[in-house]
């Protein structure tokens, strides 16, 4: 594509929010080659316009993380990444979304080449209420045609990908819905990444989560964004801290403000960033 | 800070409030600190030396009691943005003001020698050194209590004439004791007690450069002001 495109955010100020002797300087430079663009982004329910003029980038192989009160065109804006949108009449959205040179909300891009690149994780982990290994296989068949020894690896692969499979590989054959909560959220992680996608939505993935099944999603956050670029829209704030490269700050369907993680969470440039982080508004 | 809205959490607004009473209280005592171990050195006064000896474990102790309540907010708030910055700048300064006990008691402790130690030259210079340098430190507290960075910047850039007194006094403590050795234990002890407002001057500029930081969250330049050029001073006795 289009990777030459560099994220206006991230050489503004590469996270130089410092204390003193004590830099907080981002020691792992970011990565700006942008694996999506979001630009003049609008996105409306019926009159009602959810997002206004969104501009920016998803760097490749990094996590950005979005943030703001309920209704701020968060989650919205991730539903148009993967035009899930398009399932009810009423919504639509201008402006692009360039992937690979091609606006992935034209209508004239097929979704469901839209989809194997842009997989989706949501806040209930959603299984299907069939084996452990169907889960991941049904995705895959959609997609692709492999024999049963390449679906075998396949399984594997995603399962071990998303750290699941020891816990799963002597029950591939057992229903889904036996898993724990934590372990149903990343077999469905297993089974988005199974279809070999390169840009990994979450939404909330972590909110009807044990904190210790939520480090463990963060952790397999962390390990994926070696091979994929990720978005996460999330409601705690710490854990866009923890996970995220570069936050998103979102107010009623504007992004106010985009920032490395480190000086988003230290010391934000707007004001209405700074009143939300810190627990004045929201 | 912003200050202009509340927390949705009130009692978080009333901790913050809690932690800037805790370092007003103990910047006040750090001041009165050096100010009265001054006077005791120009009076020659060691009872109010005593005073300071006696005072200073209670600045040791607001100094261990703010680290501890800021910890428990680290913990129990997780704060971000202006009110992270708030509270590690509160366990930075009250860093610094410990340092400033320490120096304003060893004054003491000289001024309790000299007192018993014939006088040597004027310590003028101690008095207006002790003065600019209080002032230094009230305004880069009132900076943090009012979250004026600008404010805070000014004191950054205003230590210079507090070097400039300490190099003439170093010049002059020189001078004496070449013209009499008699003079060296006093002008020795003079000298670390000039040193010590020296180091209290530069203190209160770290401290303002923390409440730069914890207002605006940016830094000010790594290079401040200086003008202490003692180090480069050699006196050479006539005929050498």
């Amino acid at each position: 594509m289009s990777t030459t495109e560099t994220n206006p955010a991230l050489q503004r100020d590469s996270g130089n929010a410092s204390f003193g002797g004590m830099q907080a300087r981002s020691e792992v430079s970011i990565n700006t080659t942008a694996r999506v663009s979001i630009r003049n982004l609008d996105f409306f329910y019926g009159d009602n316009k959810a997002l206004k003029g969104v501009n920016f980038d998803l760097p490749e192989k990094q996590v950005t993380g979005m943030i703001g009160p309920s209704g701020c065109g968060k989650s919205t804006l991730l539903r148009v990444l993967n035009r899930m949108y398009s399932l009810y009449p009423n919504q639509r959205a201008t402006g692009e979304v360039l992937m690979d040179g091609k606006n992935m909300i034209d209508p004239a891009v097929d979704v469901n080449e839209l989809r194997a690149k842009v997989g989706m994780v949501f806040q209930k982990p959603t299984p299907f209420p069939m084996s452990i290994y169907d889960n991941i296989a049904f995705g895959v068949k959609l997609h692709e045609k492999l024999n049963k020894s390449q679906m075998d690896e396949r399984v594997e692969w995603a399962l071990t990908r998303a750290a699941i499979w020891e816990e799963s590989k002597d029950r591939l054959d057992r229903s889904a819905l036996g898993l724990s909560g934590g372990q149903q959220q990343r077999l469905c992680i297993a089974r988005t990444i199974a279809v070999r996608p390169e840009v990994i939505l979450f939404d909330e993935p972590t909110s009807a989560l044990d904190p210790i099944s939520t480090l463990k999603i963060e952790e397999l956050i962390d390990e994926l964004k070696r091979d994929f670029t990720i978005a996460i829209v999330t409601h705690n704030m710490q854990q866009a801290a923890r996970c995220a490269d570069q936050v998103a700050f979102f107010y009623l369907g504007e992004m106010v403000e985009i920032a490395p993680a480190a000086q988003m969470f230290t010391a934000p440039k707007q004001k209405r960033t700074q009143e939300y982080i810190t627990g004045r508004f929201g | 800070m912003a200050q202009e809205s509340d927390h949705i959490v009130r009692s978080f607004d009333e901790d913050l409030k809690k932690l800037r009473d805790m370092i007003v209280r103990m910047g006040g005592l750090a001041e009165q600190q050096v100010a009265d171990s001054t006077t005791a050195l120009i009076r020659r006064d060691s009872e109010l030396a005593q005073e300071v000896l006696s005072r200073d474990t209670q600045i040791d102790q607001l100094e261990r009691e703010i680290e501890a309540y800021c910890v428990r907010l680290l913990a129990l708030r997780q704060p971000m943005g202006a009110d992270l910055r708030f509270i590690i700048a509160a366990i930075k300064i009250s860093h610094d003001l410990e340092r400033i006990g320490d120096y304003a008691r060893n004054g003491a402790k000289r001024s309790i020698v000299l007192a018993s130690l014939p006088l040597t030259g004027s310590l003028n210079g101690f008095g207006r050194m002790a003065r600019l340098v209080q002032e230094n430190l009230t305004a880069a507290i009132d900076a943090l209590v009012q979250d004026d960075a600008e404010a805070a910047k000014r004191v950054w850039g205003a230590d210079e004439p507090i070097d400039d007194i300490y190099t003439g006094i170093f010049r002059e403590l020189l001078t004496h004791m070449m013209e009499d050795p008699r003079n060296i234990t006093a002008a020795t002890h003079l000298l670390f007690v000039a040193k010590n407002l020296e180091r209290i001057g530069d203190h209160a500029t770290n401290i303002a450069e923390t409440v730069h930081y914890a207002v605006r969250g940016d830094q000010l330049p790594d290079e401040r002001p200086k003008s202490d050029s003692s180090a480069y001073t050699a006196l050479r006795p006539k005929g050498e």
